[in-house]
């Protein structure tokens, strides 16, 4: 679904990614921890190209995003993002945030996309705040309007950038159970976390990663429990 | 000091067109410098700094130099060489519009870059393409932060129209200067036309804070 092929990034002369190799099967979650400066967030934001890539090869679904050919935009609407930061539009109410690329992109006529709309906010348990508009929402709010945002548009794919560090503690479960569920329905996810409860309960695999390379990779138990690496082991430590 | 009521009432005609001429200049010149500057904005804002250049030095050339001196060249030396001779009130607007839009292009230009980069990201992962997440998400926000400044800018380019009376474009100041010439009077005539441009300065700013609280969103 994911194959990534010595992928290589970097912002002038500072090499953030060097030769990552992954590939992430259908319907797998797939969890990326690792210090901060490490590159995971960079690694992710290759997936959709939001970063521009230096070297090597991303494909998904076998389409080649680093092939000058590739229309990126229709690659994008299979692979939904979600943020750290949120990034819900301000101007536009909670459902109009869900409708927009939908009708957009698309081409959903209205009254279809609120109908979806509304049903995915009933999926977050948001579906009161659809008039709301995104300043009054808590954190753990806007972050569930957010998903239910990058899931109208049906990607096969999530990736989720650090999706609960810029929220208040007690609102972090409320997120990551929404995205428990969306792992259970079988969602292919990529999740950039520091959460290792969530690591450990919902990833199919955990990848490891320290200046710019993929460390260690494994099912979690193992990796938690049995780590190879001495990076890891040191890493571990101070987390867990 | 008496007030000479009697050639304000004579005069009063005089200043009712004048006020309409300036009125007209004022908005002739807000819709095209306005339209005018988005376009210089967002050229300036290019990626390819070759192709931004062209409307960095029209911006510079603009706000470097001051606005008599341009009213001046336009009237006398532009306009004449487009059309064979010259006109005042189409050389007023000319230069108000090409004045305002220096500015006006400076004020997009501000507001599309102080809107969050995670703005533009979160719109181009959801598959819209640039022209869209521009359209759909980024200039939305980023005029409602122009208001203020936009609105500074329009209350600025109501008073400069003043200038054309340099040119007798008959507008608002054209009348004052003239019943001042014709009278020796200096009290009259040009506290009349400041009040005037008060009244449509004052109008203006009521305006456009309803339309600020019109787009709050809270």
């Amino acid at each position: 679904m994911i194959k990534v092929e010595k992928l290589k990034k970097s912002f002038g002369s500072n090499e953030v990614l060097k030769d990552i190799n992954v590939t992430v099967k259908p319907q797998e979650v797939v969890v990326v921890i690792g210090p901060s400066g490490s590159g995971k967030s960079t690694f992710l934001r290759c997936l959709n190209m939001l970063e521009s890539i230096t070297g090597g090869h991303v494909y998904i679904e076998g389409i080649d995003l680093t092939d000058k050919k590739t229309d990126i935009n229709k690659v994008r609407i299979e692979v939904g993002m979600v943020f750290q930061q949120f990034n819900l539009f301000p101007h536009k109410t909670v459902i109009e945030n869900i409708m927009l690329a939908p009708m957009k992109v698309r081409n959903v006529p209205a009254e279809k996309a609120k109908a979806k709309g509304l049903e995915l906010l009933r999926k977050v348990g948001l579906e009161d705040k659809a008039e709301a508009y995104p300043d009054s929402l808590s954190g753990g709010q806007k972050q569930r309007v957010a998903i239910a945002r990058a899931l109208a548009m049906e990607p096969k794919i999530m990736l989720f950038d650090e999706p609960t560090s810029a929220l208040d503690p007690e609102m972090v479960g409320e997120v990551l159970e929404v995205m428990k569920q969306l792992a259970k329905e079988g969602m292919t996810m990529v999740v950039v976390t520091h959460e290792m409860g969530f690591a450990k309960e919902v990833g199919d695999r955990v990848i490891f990663m320290d200046g710019g390379v993929v460390v260690e990779e494994n099912v979690p138990k193992e990796l938690f429990e049995n780590p190879k690496e001495d990076r890891t082991k040191s890493f571990l430590s101070k987390v867990l | 000091m008496d007030i000479r009521w009697d050639i304000l009432a004579e005069y009063a005609p005089f200043f009712l067109k004048g006020t309409l001429l300036t009125i007209g200049l004022s908005i002739a010149s807000i819709l095209i410098g306005t339209i005018l500057g988005l376009f210089i904005g967002l050229g300036k804002l290019m990626r390819n700094k070759l192709l931004a250049l062209p409307f960095s030095v029209y911006v510079t050339c603009f706000r470097g130099t001051p606005l008599l001196v341009q009213i001046l060249l336009i009237h006398f030396a532009v306009v004449p060489l487009f059309l064979g001779e010259t006109n005042a009130i189409a050389a007023a607007i000319v230069t108000l519009s090409l004045n305002a839009a220096a500015y006006i292009a400076e004020i997009f230009r501000a507001g599309i870059q102080s809107i969050d980069r995670g703005q533009m990201e979160a719109a181009r992962s959801l598959g819209m393409n640039h022209v869209q997440a521009m359209r759909h998400v980024i200039l939305p926000q980023a005029v409602k932060r122009m208001i203020p400044p936009l609105g500074n800018e329009f209350v600025v380019l109501i008073k400069e129209s003043s200038l054309a009376s340099i040119v007798a474009a008959p507008e608002l100041m054209y009348w004052g200067k003239a019943m001042q010439g014709q009278y020796f009077r200096v009290w009259e005539p040009y506290v009349t036309a400041a009040i005037i441009y008060l009244v449509l300065t004052l109008s203006l700013s009521f305006l456009l804070t309803r339309l600020e609280r019109r787009l709050a969103t809270e």
